[in-house]
């Protein structure tokens, strides 16, 4: 969503409405450098920055160069800005945001220490019982000690996931690169400490002793395979389901250029708005409470 | 990287401008970036692992079970007060009995004074009402024998009055001794 702005320029330029439904999960510098343009050759469509280098230019950047006008060039759109594992972008900048939005609501909600909540607080005090009882619940009372790591994930997501949700944000939990660091931080923590808690003992989650004899080493590959495929499809599940909604609303709104579909299109994007919010949610919702069966395992291996 | 995209640039130039800018394929899948998304969320993550274990998490929690014990205290104190409540009604139906009773108890009194009272004074007024009536008839008696006296001697008086009248020298003691006869018979 954070190309709406260039979605509005390209629109000027081509004489419609255009939607780059993929545009809003680009990763982008929040400093982006710009150079201006030096000299152009109209044969092939480039021009020579002030800093040397060599970029295409479109006809209309051509035109307004000729026209005496200074031309800046956006050095990342150009391909010619890096980017390092340190740059602040826009990813880091939500990933700030939803730092910031827990803090408020899980630290400054509760600062009053209220006996009768106020409404932050009781929110606060929403999330903390619903994860601290789908801990207990499932992995029982060994499973508290790893309820703020659980916590942790869970929180992070939740608002990862409702601050994608804003108009001209960035999901940050629709980047494979997220979920998948995300879901191989709960498998190989789940993982080491199956193997620490139970030693060899952990292996009998593959063998399947409830089973007749001859199948368990039928089933002891099936379970092996499924264990190994569980931070593909944990991580897969949130960033696709994100990335799918996000850019399915960026679809409809790209059909609302023809002016009778308009009123469908927004219908249809306030429709899937509606279930971006659940899905929110549930994605949130779905993440912790595997995270807390795979703990499970890890507590008790034994089927 | 610098000259892969200046040769889609190329390509992308004589189309539109800056296809660069839209996104080739799926961004999620620009590995350079990953380095970058990958550090910012460990760090995300340890910001939030650690304001959420030492500060929100033990505060909320705390708060959770103070309120618990607030509860279950306050109903102890609901169990207490509703025992109190029970033994003060119970008092009081005892004193309200008492005062009932206490009260027909002067009630009697009351009414057992008066009438002691009321006895006397009937009593009193009796024996006043049968004096004076004894008296009354004492004076009834006097005066009735006074009028008797009275017809005696206004009988003589003229007994000897006619008999003089008549031209006869009266006898006194012949007069009334006549008189007395007749007024006995």
């Amino acid at each position: 969503m954070a190309t709406e702005a260039q979605g509005a320029e390209h629109a000027a330029e081509s004489g419609g409405l255009v939607f780059h439904p993929m545009d809003q999960f680009i990763v982008k510098p929040l400093f982006p450098q710009h150079s201006e343009v030096a000299s152009v050759s109209t044969s092939d469509l480039n021009g020579v920055l002030s800093t040397g280098e060599t970029v295409p230019l479109s006809l209309q950047q051509i035109e307004s160069f000729q026209s005496g006008k200074e031309v800046i060039v956006n050095l990342f759109d150009a391909g010619l800005q890096k980017l390092y594992w340190f740059t602040p972008t826009n990813a880091a900048l939500w990933m700030a945001i939803a730092v910031l939005a827990i803090i408020v609501l899980l630290v400054m909600g509760s600062s009053r220490r209220a006996v009768v909540p106020s409404r932050m607080q009781s929110i606060a005090e929403l999330a903390y019982g619903f994860v601290h009882k789908m801990v207990v619940d499932i992995c029982g009372k060994e499973g508290v000690k790893f309820f703020p790591y659980v916590m942790t994930l869970f929180m992070f997501i939740v608002s990862a996931n409702f601050l994608g949700l804003l108009p001209l944000s960035f999901s940050t939990t629709s980047h494979f690169a997220v979920t998948v660091v995300l879901a191989l931080l709960v498998f190989l923590s789940v993982t080491i400490l199956g193997f620490v808690k139970n030693g060899a003992a952990f292996l009998g989650l593959f063998w399947v002793s409830s089973a007749p004899l001859p199948l368990r080493p039928i089933l002891a590959v099936i379970e092996l395979i499924s264990y190994f495929v569980r931070p593909v499809s944990h991580s897969i599940r949130l960033a696709g389901n994100l990335m799918a909604g996000h850019a399915v609303i960026k679809v409809f709104a790209g059909f609302a250029a023809l002016t009778v579909v308009s009123p469908v299109s927004v219908l249809a994007i306030t429709a899937m708005y509606g279930l971006e919010v659940l899905v929110a949610f549930i994605q949130a919702y779905v993440f912790t409470i595997l995270t807390c069966v795979y703990l499970k395992d890890a507590l008790h291996p034994s089927h | 990287m610098a000259t892969e995209t200046h040769d889609a640039g190329h390509a992308a130039a004589e189309m539109t401008h800056a296809a660069a800018d839209s996104a080739p394929g799926m961004p999620q899948l620009d590995f350079s970036t990953f380095p970058n998304q990958i550090f910012w969320l460990v760090v995300t993550l340890v910001v939030i692992y650690f304001i959420l274990s030492r500060v929100a998490l033990p505060r909320i929690g705390g708060i959770l079970s103070e309120r618990a014990g607030t509860i279950t205290n306050d109903l102890a104190a609901a169990e207490d007060l509703k025992v109190k409540a029970a033994e003060a009604e119970d008092a009081y139906n005892k004193a309200l009995a008492e005062a009932r009773a206490e009260a027909q108890r002067i009630a009697t009194e009351a009414r057992a004074e008066i009438q002691a009272d009321l006895d006397v004074a009937i009593a009193k007024a009796d024996a006043e009402i049968s004096a004076k009536a004894a008296e009354s008839e004492k004076a009834i008696s006097e005066i009735r024998a006074g009028a008797l006296e009275s017809i005696e001697i206004v009988a003589r008086d003229t007994a000897a009055e006619i008999v003089s009248v008549l031209g006869f020298k009266s006898d006194e003691a012949a007069v009334s001794g006549a008189v007395t006869e007749r007024m006995k018979g």
